[in-house]
Protein backbone atom coordinates (compact mmCIF):
# COMPACT_ATOMS: atom_id res chain seq x y z
CA UNK A 1 0.00 0.00 0.00
CA UNK A 2 1.51 3.52 -0.67
CA UNK A 3 2.16 5.36 2.19
CA UNK A 4 3.04 8.75 0.39
CA UNK A 5 0.73 9.83 -2.92
CA UNK A 6 2.10 12.54 -5.18
CA UNK A 7 -1.13 13.65 -7.76
CA UNK A 8 -0.83 15.94 -10.51
CA UNK A 9 1.94 18.02 -8.24
CA UNK A 10 2.48 21.58 -9.95
CA UNK A 11 4.44 24.32 -8.61
CA UNK A 12 5.74 27.17 -10.49
CA UNK A 13 8.14 30.21 -9.33
CA UNK A 14 7.00 33.19 -11.57
CA UNK A 15 7.39 31.95 -15.25
CA UNK A 16 9.37 28.39 -14.16
CA UNK A 17 7.33 25.57 -13.71
CA UNK A 18 9.51 23.81 -11.08
CA UNK A 19 7.42 20.77 -10.72
CA UNK A 20 5.03 20.16 -13.35
CA UNK A 21 2.18 17.77 -12.90
CA UNK A 22 3.95 14.98 -10.99
CA UNK A 23 2.61 11.85 -10.09
CA UNK A 24 4.10 9.21 -8.36
CA UNK A 25 3.43 6.77 -5.25
CA UNK A 26 5.75 5.62 -2.29
CA UNK A 27 5.06 2.36 -0.93
CA UNK A 28 5.29 1.62 2.65
CA UNK A 29 8.09 -0.22 4.02
CA UNK A 30 10.66 0.78 0.93
CA UNK A 31 13.25 2.68 -0.25
CA UNK A 32 12.53 4.53 -3.26
CA UNK A 33 15.24 7.42 -5.14
CA UNK A 34 14.21 10.27 -6.66
CA UNK A 35 16.87 11.27 -9.19
CA UNK A 36 17.48 13.93 -12.32
CA UNK A 37 19.79 16.38 -13.84
CA UNK A 38 20.09 19.30 -11.67
CA UNK A 39 17.42 21.89 -11.45
CA UNK A 40 14.65 18.96 -12.45
CA UNK A 41 12.69 19.99 -9.59
CA UNK A 42 13.85 17.25 -7.16
CA UNK A 43 14.45 19.30 -4.28
CA UNK A 44 11.40 21.52 -5.02
CA UNK A 45 9.20 17.98 -4.75
CA UNK A 46 10.49 17.82 -1.16
CA UNK A 47 9.63 20.86 -0.09
CA UNK A 48 6.42 20.17 -1.46
CA UNK A 49 5.70 17.36 0.47
CA UNK A 50 7.13 19.19 3.72
CA UNK A 51 5.37 21.72 3.51
CA UNK A 52 8.30 24.51 2.84
CA UNK A 53 6.63 25.47 0.09
CA UNK A 54 2.73 25.37 -1.08
CA UNK A 55 1.76 23.50 -4.01
CA UNK A 56 -0.40 25.60 -6.97
CA UNK A 57 -2.23 22.67 -8.01
CA UNK A 58 -2.57 18.93 -7.10
CA UNK A 59 -2.46 17.17 -3.86
CA UNK A 60 -0.16 14.86 -1.64
CA UNK A 61 -1.66 12.27 0.35
CA UNK A 62 -0.05 10.72 3.00
CA UNK A 63 -1.57 7.61 4.72
CA UNK A 64 -4.18 8.22 3.09
CA UNK A 65 -5.35 11.78 4.24
CA UNK A 66 -4.04 15.11 2.52
CA UNK A 67 -1.12 16.78 3.96
CA UNK A 68 -1.46 19.87 1.19
CA UNK A 69 -1.24 22.78 3.09
CA UNK A 70 -0.62 22.26 6.37
CA UNK A 71 2.48 23.96 8.18
CA UNK A 72 6.11 22.03 8.19
CA UNK A 73 6.04 21.35 12.18
CA UNK A 74 2.25 20.09 11.49
CA UNK A 75 3.76 17.64 8.99
CA UNK A 76 6.33 16.34 10.74
CA UNK A 77 4.00 15.34 13.74
CA UNK A 78 2.63 13.31 11.43
CA UNK A 79 5.83 11.52 10.88
CA UNK A 80 7.56 12.54 8.02
CA UNK A 81 10.79 13.61 8.79
CA UNK A 82 13.79 15.14 6.19
CA UNK A 83 17.17 16.10 5.93
CA UNK A 84 18.38 19.07 4.19
CA UNK A 85 20.47 19.12 1.26
CA UNK A 86 22.86 22.44 2.45
CA UNK A 87 23.20 21.10 6.22
CA UNK A 88 21.01 22.98 8.59
CA UNK A 89 22.59 21.80 11.86
CA UNK A 90 22.20 24.03 15.05
CA UNK A 91 25.28 25.32 14.77
CA UNK A 92 26.68 26.37 18.20
CA UNK A 93 24.34 23.60 20.25
CA UNK A 94 25.57 20.27 21.38
CA UNK A 95 25.41 17.25 19.06
CA UNK A 96 22.49 15.54 21.58
CA UNK A 97 21.10 19.09 22.05
CA UNK A 98 20.24 19.07 18.34
CA UNK A 99 19.21 15.15 18.54
CA UNK A 100 16.79 16.28 20.97
CA UNK A 101 15.23 18.83 18.70
CA UNK A 102 13.47 16.05 16.97
CA UNK A 103 11.95 14.79 20.10
CA UNK A 104 10.65 18.12 20.91
CA UNK A 105 7.43 17.49 18.44
CA UNK A 106 7.10 14.40 20.83
CA UNK A 107 7.29 16.29 23.81
CA UNK A 108 4.04 18.19 25.87
CA UNK A 109 5.14 20.33 28.54
CA UNK A 110 5.28 23.76 28.17
CA UNK A 111 6.37 26.98 29.92
CA UNK A 112 4.66 26.32 33.26
CA UNK A 113 5.88 22.67 33.56
CA UNK A 114 9.36 23.58 32.80
CA UNK A 115 9.40 26.61 35.44
CA UNK A 116 7.57 24.12 38.32
CA UNK A 117 10.15 21.63 37.15
CA UNK A 118 6.41 19.08 37.65
CA UNK A 119 7.99 15.16 37.92
CA UNK A 120 5.90 14.92 34.47
CA UNK A 121 8.34 17.63 32.90
CA UNK A 122 11.29 15.87 34.30
CA UNK A 123 10.37 12.51 33.33
CA UNK A 124 9.59 13.22 29.80
CA UNK A 125 12.65 14.99 29.87
CA UNK A 126 14.37 11.91 30.32
CA UNK A 127 12.77 9.90 28.11
CA UNK A 128 13.39 12.28 24.88
CA UNK A 129 17.59 12.32 26.31
CA UNK A 130 16.90 8.57 25.89
CA UNK A 131 15.53 8.62 22.73
CA UNK A 132 18.16 11.19 21.56
CA UNK A 133 20.61 8.96 22.86
CA UNK A 134 19.35 5.77 20.99
CA UNK A 135 19.74 7.81 18.04
CA UNK A 136 23.20 9.28 18.34
CA UNK A 137 23.68 5.51 18.75
CA UNK A 138 22.08 4.43 16.12
CA UNK A 139 24.46 6.61 13.55
CA UNK A 140 27.15 6.19 15.30
CA UNK A 141 27.83 9.98 17.30
CA UNK A 142 27.33 9.15 20.81
CA UNK A 143 31.17 9.85 21.71
CA UNK A 144 30.34 12.99 20.11
CA UNK A 145 27.18 13.41 22.21
CA UNK A 146 28.97 16.93 24.14
CA UNK A 147 30.83 18.18 20.85
CA UNK A 148 29.36 21.84 19.11
CA UNK A 149 27.61 20.42 15.62
CA UNK A 150 29.79 22.72 13.85
CA UNK A 151 33.02 21.06 14.97
CA UNK A 152 31.58 17.71 13.79
CA UNK A 153 33.37 16.65 10.36
CA UNK A 154 30.96 17.11 7.30
CA UNK A 155 30.16 13.17 6.50
CA UNK A 156 29.01 13.37 10.56
CA UNK A 157 27.37 16.40 10.12
CA UNK A 158 24.72 14.48 7.42
CA UNK A 159 24.91 11.83 9.93
CA UNK A 160 23.72 14.05 12.83
CA UNK A 161 20.70 15.55 10.68
CA UNK A 162 19.57 12.01 9.84
CA UNK A 163 19.85 11.37 14.05
CA UNK A 164 17.67 14.69 14.13
CA UNK A 165 15.03 13.84 11.69
CA UNK A 166 14.76 9.97 13.57
CA UNK A 167 14.65 11.40 16.73
CA UNK A 168 11.01 12.83 15.09
CA UNK A 169 9.72 9.13 15.82
CA UNK A 170 8.81 8.98 11.77
CA UNK A 171 7.13 6.65 9.64
CA UNK A 172 8.44 8.29 6.35
CA UNK A 173 12.00 10.06 6.05
CA UNK A 174 13.21 12.26 3.21
CA UNK A 175 17.27 12.56 2.77
CA UNK A 176 18.06 15.19 0.37
CA UNK A 177 21.69 14.37 -0.77
CA UNK A 178 22.61 12.46 2.03
CA UNK A 179 25.90 10.64 0.61
CA UNK A 180 27.05 14.60 -0.35
CA UNK A 181 30.21 15.77 0.84
CA UNK A 182 31.31 11.65 2.00
CA UNK A 183 34.29 9.76 1.24
CA UNK A 184 33.79 6.04 -0.80
CA UNK A 185 34.24 4.47 3.34
CA UNK A 186 31.37 7.10 4.64
CA UNK A 187 29.07 6.44 1.96
CA UNK A 188 29.54 2.63 2.45
CA UNK A 189 28.63 2.95 6.03
CA UNK A 190 25.33 5.06 4.57
CA UNK A 191 24.22 2.67 2.43
CA UNK A 192 24.07 0.12 5.76
CA UNK A 193 22.59 2.96 7.75
CA UNK A 194 20.09 3.41 5.12
CA UNK A 195 19.01 -0.05 5.15
CA UNK A 196 18.50 -0.26 9.17
CA UNK A 197 16.65 2.43 8.81
CA UNK A 198 14.16 0.68 6.09
CA UNK A 199 14.35 -1.97 8.59
CA UNK A 200 13.30 -0.21 11.53
CA UNK A 201 9.92 0.03 9.35
CA UNK A 202 10.77 3.70 8.27
CA UNK A 203 10.06 4.13 4.63
CA UNK A 204 12.74 6.72 2.89
CA UNK A 205 12.65 8.52 -0.11
CA UNK A 206 15.94 9.66 -1.44
CA UNK A 207 17.48 12.38 -3.44
CA UNK A 208 21.33 11.02 -4.49
CA UNK A 209 23.80 12.07 -6.86
CA UNK A 210 26.18 9.03 -6.38
CA UNK A 211 24.22 6.55 -8.58
CA UNK A 212 26.15 3.85 -7.03
CA UNK A 213 24.57 4.18 -3.96
CA UNK A 214 21.04 5.13 -5.66
CA UNK A 215 21.50 2.12 -7.67
CA UNK A 216 22.66 -0.24 -4.41
CA UNK A 217 20.07 1.01 -2.24
CA UNK A 218 17.02 1.86 -3.79
CA UNK A 219 14.17 -0.41 -4.51
CA UNK A 220 12.24 1.91 -7.08
CA UNK A 221 13.57 5.33 -8.67
CA UNK A 222 11.75 7.91 -10.20
CA UNK A 223 13.20 10.21 -12.54
CA UNK A 224 12.50 13.82 -13.05
CA UNK A 225 13.55 16.23 -16.04
CA UNK A 226 12.70 20.03 -16.24
CA UNK A 227 10.23 19.28 -13.40
CA UNK A 228 8.01 16.12 -14.87
CA UNK A 229 8.46 12.91 -14.85
CA UNK A 230 10.44 11.34 -17.15
CA UNK A 231 10.52 7.91 -15.96
CA UNK A 232 9.80 5.55 -12.88
CA UNK A 233 10.98 1.87 -12.28
CA UNK A 234 12.93 -0.46 -10.90
CA UNK A 235 16.98 0.73 -10.54
CA UNK A 236 17.61 -2.54 -13.35
CA UNK A 237 14.87 -0.68 -15.61
CA UNK A 238 16.29 2.65 -15.24
CA UNK A 239 19.51 2.34 -16.32
CA UNK A 240 18.89 1.04 -19.84
CA UNK A 241 15.75 3.32 -20.36
CA UNK A 242 17.09 5.13 -23.56
CA UNK A 243 15.21 8.15 -22.33
CA UNK A 244 17.17 8.64 -18.64
CA UNK A 245 20.05 7.60 -20.51
CA UNK A 246 19.89 10.42 -23.26
CA UNK A 247 18.39 13.07 -20.49
CA UNK A 248 20.15 11.94 -17.78
CA UNK A 249 23.11 9.52 -17.59
CA UNK A 250 24.48 10.08 -20.83
CA UNK A 251 24.76 13.95 -20.07
CA UNK A 252 26.35 12.66 -16.65
CA UNK A 253 29.05 10.51 -18.08
CA UNK A 254 30.56 12.93 -20.60
CA UNK A 255 32.03 15.29 -18.00
CA UNK B 1 36.45 31.35 33.29
CA UNK B 2 36.39 28.12 34.78
CA UNK B 3 33.91 29.36 37.84
CA UNK B 4 31.00 27.28 38.04
CA UNK B 5 27.30 28.87 37.53
CA UNK B 6 26.68 27.90 40.81
CA UNK B 7 29.57 28.81 42.35
CA UNK B 8 29.32 32.45 40.56
CA UNK B 9 25.03 32.76 41.66
CA UNK B 10 26.14 32.08 45.55
CA UNK B 11 29.34 34.76 45.31
CA UNK B 12 26.57 37.11 43.76
CA UNK B 13 24.08 36.01 46.12
CA UNK B 14 26.22 37.16 48.87
CA UNK B 15 27.43 40.07 48.04
CA UNK B 16 23.88 41.57 46.70
CA UNK B 17 22.53 40.52 50.35
CA UNK B 18 25.51 42.08 52.70
CA UNK B 19 25.97 45.44 49.86
CA UNK B 20 22.91 47.67 52.03
CA UNK B 21 25.20 47.41 55.26
CA UNK B 22 27.40 49.45 53.81
CA UNK B 23 25.61 51.79 51.27
CA UNK B 24 23.88 55.00 51.81
CA UNK B 25 20.65 55.73 50.72
CA UNK B 26 21.62 56.94 47.79
CA UNK B 27 23.70 54.07 46.60
CA UNK B 28 20.84 51.83 47.76
CA UNK B 29 18.93 53.36 45.07
CA UNK B 30 21.04 53.00 42.72
CA UNK B 31 21.24 49.14 43.38
CA UNK B 32 17.43 49.23 43.08
CA UNK B 33 17.31 50.66 39.84
CA UNK B 34 20.02 48.57 38.83
CA UNK B 35 18.11 45.36 39.75
CA UNK B 36 14.86 46.51 38.24
CA UNK B 37 16.71 46.76 35.10
CA UNK B 38 17.99 43.65 35.70
CA UNK B 39 14.94 42.19 35.64
CA UNK B 40 13.33 44.03 32.54
CA UNK B 41 16.62 42.86 31.06
CA UNK B 42 16.07 39.32 31.85
CA UNK B 43 12.76 39.34 30.86
CA UNK B 44 14.10 40.40 27.38
CA UNK B 45 17.00 38.42 27.24
CA UNK B 46 14.00 35.34 26.37
CA UNK B 47 13.17 37.25 23.29
CA UNK B 48 16.52 38.59 22.31
CA UNK B 49 19.09 36.29 23.62
CA UNK B 50 17.28 32.43 23.36
CA UNK B 51 15.24 33.58 20.45
CA UNK B 52 17.48 35.54 18.88
CA UNK B 53 14.25 38.40 18.00
CA UNK B 54 15.65 41.78 17.50
CA UNK B 55 13.24 43.44 19.85
CA UNK B 56 13.75 47.15 20.41
CA UNK B 57 10.95 47.83 21.96
CA UNK B 58 10.50 46.47 25.42
CA UNK B 59 9.87 49.54 27.58
CA UNK B 60 6.10 49.60 26.02
CA UNK B 61 5.94 46.32 27.71
CA UNK B 62 6.92 47.47 30.71
CA UNK B 63 4.50 50.98 30.62
CA UNK B 64 1.77 48.61 30.03
CA UNK B 65 2.38 46.65 33.01
CA UNK B 66 3.23 50.41 34.94
CA UNK B 67 0.22 52.02 34.23
CA UNK B 68 -1.95 49.24 34.84
CA UNK B 69 -0.95 49.07 38.17
CA UNK B 70 -1.16 52.94 38.67
CA UNK B 71 -4.52 52.82 37.17
CA UNK B 72 -5.50 50.13 39.19
CA UNK B 73 -4.36 51.14 42.45
CA UNK B 74 -5.55 55.18 42.18
CA UNK B 75 -8.77 54.41 40.48
CA UNK B 76 -10.18 51.47 42.07
CA UNK B 77 -7.97 51.00 45.18
CA UNK B 78 -6.40 48.13 44.43
CA UNK B 79 -3.28 47.29 46.71
CA UNK B 80 -0.16 47.65 44.62
CA UNK B 81 1.40 44.22 44.97
CA UNK B 82 -2.49 42.74 44.15
CA UNK B 83 -2.00 44.51 40.91
CA UNK B 84 1.61 42.75 39.91
CA UNK B 85 -0.23 39.42 38.44
CA UNK B 86 -2.51 42.08 36.35
CA UNK B 87 -0.10 44.13 35.13
CA UNK B 88 1.98 41.22 33.93
CA UNK B 89 -1.47 39.79 32.27
CA UNK B 90 -1.91 43.27 30.80
CA UNK B 91 1.36 43.61 29.03
CA UNK B 92 1.02 39.87 28.05
CA UNK B 93 -1.91 40.31 26.36
CA UNK B 94 -0.86 43.60 24.96
CA UNK B 95 2.20 41.87 23.68
CA UNK B 96 0.24 38.76 22.38
CA UNK B 97 -2.22 41.48 20.08
CA UNK B 98 0.85 43.61 18.86
CA UNK B 99 3.43 40.84 18.25
CA UNK B 100 0.92 38.91 16.83
CA UNK B 101 0.98 40.32 13.10
CA UNK B 102 4.60 40.62 12.83
CA UNK B 103 5.88 37.63 14.56
CA UNK B 104 7.27 36.31 11.15
CA UNK B 105 8.91 39.87 10.52
CA UNK B 106 13.34 38.41 10.48
CA UNK B 107 16.10 40.50 12.03
CA UNK B 108 16.13 44.43 11.32
CA UNK B 109 12.75 44.56 9.93
CA UNK B 110 11.40 43.23 13.35
CA UNK B 111 13.26 45.65 15.17
CA UNK B 112 11.85 48.47 13.35
CA UNK B 113 8.26 47.46 14.17
CA UNK B 114 9.23 47.36 17.83
CA UNK B 115 10.50 50.39 17.91
CA UNK B 116 7.31 51.99 16.22
CA UNK B 117 5.40 50.17 19.54
CA UNK B 118 7.19 51.56 21.89
CA UNK B 119 6.95 55.11 20.40
CA UNK B 120 3.14 54.26 19.63
CA UNK B 121 2.05 53.39 23.34
CA UNK B 122 4.46 57.00 24.72
CA UNK B 123 2.39 59.24 22.33
CA UNK B 124 -0.69 57.13 23.27
CA UNK B 125 0.09 57.84 26.79
CA UNK B 126 0.97 61.26 26.52
CA UNK B 127 -2.17 61.67 24.76
CA UNK B 128 -4.31 60.59 27.57
CA UNK B 129 -5.93 57.45 25.96
CA UNK B 130 -9.32 56.81 27.15
CA UNK B 131 -9.02 59.56 29.74
CA UNK B 132 -6.96 56.83 32.21
CA UNK B 133 -3.57 57.56 31.51
CA UNK B 134 -3.19 61.31 32.64
CA UNK B 135 -1.56 62.99 29.67
CA UNK B 136 1.65 63.92 29.84
CA UNK B 137 1.72 64.48 33.30
CA UNK B 138 1.20 61.09 34.00
CA UNK B 139 -0.62 59.65 37.14
CA UNK B 140 0.82 60.25 40.63
CA UNK B 141 0.00 58.87 44.03
CA UNK B 142 0.52 55.48 43.71
CA UNK B 143 0.46 53.79 47.12
CA UNK B 144 3.33 52.45 48.84
CA UNK B 145 3.35 48.11 48.76
CA UNK B 146 2.43 46.26 51.43
CA UNK B 147 4.06 42.99 52.04
CA UNK B 148 2.42 41.27 55.20
CA UNK B 149 1.18 44.05 56.94
CA UNK B 150 5.01 45.46 56.26
CA UNK B 151 4.98 48.91 54.35
CA UNK B 152 8.06 48.80 51.73
CA UNK B 153 8.76 52.44 51.40
CA UNK B 154 12.36 52.83 52.05
CA UNK B 155 15.09 52.10 49.24
CA UNK B 156 16.81 49.68 51.48
CA UNK B 157 13.28 47.86 52.04
CA UNK B 158 12.74 48.06 47.79
CA UNK B 159 16.30 46.88 47.46
CA UNK B 160 15.66 43.97 49.30
CA UNK B 161 12.49 43.38 47.44
CA UNK B 162 13.39 44.08 43.94
CA UNK B 163 16.50 41.97 44.53
CA UNK B 164 14.29 38.82 45.99
CA UNK B 165 12.12 39.34 42.57
CA UNK B 166 15.88 39.71 40.48
CA UNK B 167 16.35 36.05 42.36
CA UNK B 168 13.12 34.49 41.97
CA UNK B 169 13.49 35.44 38.42
CA UNK B 170 16.83 34.01 37.63
CA UNK B 171 15.54 30.44 39.35
CA UNK B 172 12.81 30.18 37.30
CA UNK B 173 14.22 31.86 34.08
CA UNK B 174 17.12 29.10 34.17
CA UNK B 175 14.58 26.32 34.81
CA UNK B 176 12.89 27.25 31.60
CA UNK B 177 16.28 27.47 29.83
CA UNK B 178 16.78 23.70 30.38
CA UNK B 179 13.28 22.51 29.36
CA UNK B 180 11.81 21.61 25.80
CA UNK B 181 10.48 25.57 25.54
CA UNK B 182 14.50 26.92 26.30
CA UNK B 183 15.67 24.80 24.19
CA UNK B 184 13.24 25.62 21.49
CA UNK B 185 13.99 29.37 21.62
CA UNK B 186 17.56 28.02 21.19
CA UNK B 187 16.96 26.47 17.78
CA UNK B 188 14.79 29.26 16.53
CA UNK B 189 17.71 31.63 16.90
CA UNK B 190 20.02 28.99 15.61
CA UNK B 191 18.11 28.32 12.57
CA UNK B 192 14.65 29.08 11.73
CA UNK B 193 13.85 26.65 9.03
CA UNK B 194 15.73 23.75 10.56
CA UNK B 195 13.98 23.99 13.87
CA UNK B 196 10.42 23.90 11.69
CA UNK B 197 11.61 20.93 10.28
CA UNK B 198 12.19 19.29 12.75
CA UNK B 199 8.85 19.56 14.42
CA UNK B 200 9.39 23.33 16.38
CA UNK B 201 6.35 25.20 15.76
CA UNK B 202 8.26 28.17 15.07
CA UNK B 203 5.57 30.90 14.82
CA UNK B 204 4.30 29.99 18.15
CA UNK B 205 7.18 29.72 20.49
CA UNK B 206 8.08 33.24 19.05
CA UNK B 207 5.23 34.67 20.04
CA UNK B 208 5.12 33.14 23.09
CA UNK B 209 8.65 33.94 23.88
CA UNK B 210 7.40 37.70 23.33
CA UNK B 211 4.44 36.87 25.63
CA UNK B 212 6.03 35.62 28.75
CA UNK B 213 8.95 38.58 28.30
CA UNK B 214 5.77 41.00 27.91
CA UNK B 215 4.36 39.17 31.15
CA UNK B 216 7.77 39.57 33.44
CA UNK B 217 8.52 43.29 32.13
CA UNK B 218 4.79 44.08 33.22
CA UNK B 219 5.33 42.68 36.58
CA UNK B 220 8.32 44.58 36.91
CA UNK B 221 6.14 48.08 35.73
CA UNK B 222 4.30 47.69 39.05
CA UNK B 223 7.30 47.68 41.36
CA UNK B 224 9.31 50.51 39.02
CA UNK B 225 5.38 52.54 39.84
CA UNK B 226 5.17 51.19 43.42
CA UNK B 227 8.99 52.79 44.24
CA UNK B 228 8.26 56.20 41.83
CA UNK B 229 4.79 56.59 43.32
CA UNK B 230 4.54 58.44 39.82
CA UNK B 231 4.39 57.44 36.51
CA UNK B 232 4.91 59.68 33.22
CA UNK B 233 5.46 58.15 29.96
CA UNK B 234 8.81 59.96 29.35
CA UNK B 235 9.76 57.15 31.89
CA UNK B 236 9.06 54.70 28.89
CA UNK B 237 10.83 56.80 26.15
CA UNK B 238 12.42 54.67 23.08
CA UNK B 239 15.92 55.25 25.21
CA UNK B 240 14.54 53.09 27.80
CA UNK B 241 14.37 50.19 25.06
CA UNK B 242 18.13 50.69 23.70
CA UNK B 243 19.41 50.39 26.97
CA UNK B 244 17.62 46.92 27.74
CA UNK B 245 18.69 45.85 24.28
CA UNK B 246 22.22 46.98 25.00
CA UNK B 247 22.61 45.50 28.46
CA UNK B 248 21.36 41.56 26.63
CA UNK B 249 23.53 41.88 23.59
CA UNK B 250 27.06 43.45 25.79
CA UNK B 251 25.97 40.43 28.36
CA UNK B 252 26.03 38.18 25.99
CA UNK B 253 22.54 36.42 26.42
CA UNK B 254 23.36 34.61 30.25
CA UNK B 255 21.12 35.59 32.79
CA UNK B 256 24.77 36.34 34.76
CA UNK B 257 26.05 38.39 31.99
CA UNK B 258 22.72 40.19 31.80
CA UNK B 259 23.50 41.12 35.70
CA UNK B 260 26.72 41.95 34.64
CA UNK B 261 25.65 44.55 31.71
CA UNK B 262 23.38 45.77 34.01
CA UNK B 263 25.22 46.79 36.73
CA UNK B 264 28.09 47.58 33.58
CA UNK B 265 25.75 50.61 32.47
CA UNK B 266 23.14 51.76 34.74
CA UNK B 267 25.87 51.54 38.10
CA UNK B 268 28.82 52.56 36.30
CA UNK B 269 27.49 56.11 35.32
CA UNK B 270 26.83 56.90 38.77
CA UNK B 271 30.43 56.38 39.68
CA UNK B 272 31.26 59.31 36.84
CA UNK B 273 28.70 61.93 37.68
CA UNK B 274 31.27 64.20 36.61
CA UNK B 275 31.54 62.82 33.52
CA UNK B 276 27.80 62.98 32.32
CA UNK B 277 28.51 64.53 29.29
CA UNK B 278 30.94 61.98 27.67
CA UNK B 279 28.50 59.09 28.89
CA UNK B 280 27.20 58.92 25.28
CA UNK B 281 30.34 58.62 24.42
CA UNK B 282 32.25 56.17 26.58
CA UNK B 283 28.93 54.02 25.87
CA UNK B 284 29.39 54.39 22.09
CA UNK B 285 33.06 53.69 21.72
CA UNK B 286 32.28 50.66 24.53
CA UNK B 287 30.17 49.20 21.63
CA UNK B 288 32.43 49.57 18.84
CA UNK B 289 35.02 48.00 20.75
CA UNK B 290 32.55 44.82 21.97
CA UNK B 291 32.21 44.15 18.99
CA UNK B 292 34.75 44.49 17.43
CA UNK B 293 36.98 42.42 20.36
CA UNK B 294 33.97 40.07 21.48
CA UNK B 295 30.79 40.42 19.26
CA UNK B 296 29.60 37.49 21.32
CA UNK B 297 28.86 39.32 24.54
CA UNK B 298 31.01 39.45 27.69
CA UNK B 299 29.44 36.40 29.63
CA UNK B 300 27.79 34.40 26.45
CA UNK B 301 25.54 31.19 27.99
CA UNK B 302 27.50 28.06 28.98
CA UNK B 303 26.66 25.31 27.12
CA UNK B 304 24.18 23.01 28.49
CA UNK B 305 25.01 19.94 30.36
CA UNK B 306 22.97 16.56 30.05
CA UNK B 307 23.46 13.65 31.84
CA UNK B 308 23.06 10.77 29.44
CA UNK B 309 21.29 7.44 29.91
CA UNK B 310 22.92 4.08 30.02
CA UNK B 311 24.90 3.96 26.70
CA UNK B 312 24.43 0.82 24.69
CA UNK B 313 27.76 0.61 22.06
CA UNK B 314 26.75 0.08 18.77
CA UNK B 315 28.86 0.56 15.29
CA UNK B 316 27.25 2.82 12.43
CA UNK B 317 24.81 1.11 10.32
CA UNK B 318 24.07 -1.93 12.31
CA UNK B 319 22.00 -0.78 14.71
CA UNK B 320 19.13 -2.96 14.55
CA UNK B 321 19.43 -3.43 18.80
CA UNK B 322 19.26 0.53 18.90
CA UNK B 323 16.66 0.45 16.91
CA UNK B 324 14.29 -1.69 18.55
CA UNK B 325 15.13 0.43 22.25
CA UNK B 326 14.37 3.92 20.01
CA UNK B 327 11.64 2.40 18.94
CA UNK B 328 10.27 1.84 22.22
CA UNK B 329 11.84 5.24 23.48
CA UNK B 330 9.71 8.71 23.74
Amino acid sequence: MSLLALRNLTKTFGGLVAVNNVTFDVAEGSIVGLIGPNGAGKTTVFNLITGNYKPDSGDIFFDGRTIKGLPTHRIVQQGIARTFQTIRLFQNMSVIENALAGCHCRMQSGMLSAMLRTPAQRAEEQRALLRATRELEFVGLADEHANLAKNLSYGNQRLLEIARALATDPRFIILDEPAGGMNDQETAALIDTIRAIRDRGITVLLIEHDMSLVMKVCEKLVVLEYGALLAEGVPAAIKDDPRVIEAYLGADTDD
Amino acid sequence: MTVSRTTSYAGIAVVVAVLPLLLDPYWTDVFVSIGLYSVLALSLNIILGQAGLFHMGHAAFYAVGAYVTAIANTMWGVPVLWAMPFAGLGAALFAMVVARPIIHLRGDYLLIVTIGIVEIVRIALINNVFGLTGGANGIFGISRPMLFGFKIAKPVHFYYLVWAYVACSILLFRRLENSRFGRALNYIKEDDTAAEGSGVNTASYKLWAFVLGAFWAGMTGTIYAAKMTIISPESFSFWESVVLFAIVILGGGSNRGVLLGAFLLIGLPEFFREFASARMLAFGLAMVVMMIFRPQGMLPPMPRFYKLPERIRCITGKGGDAAAQAGGGA
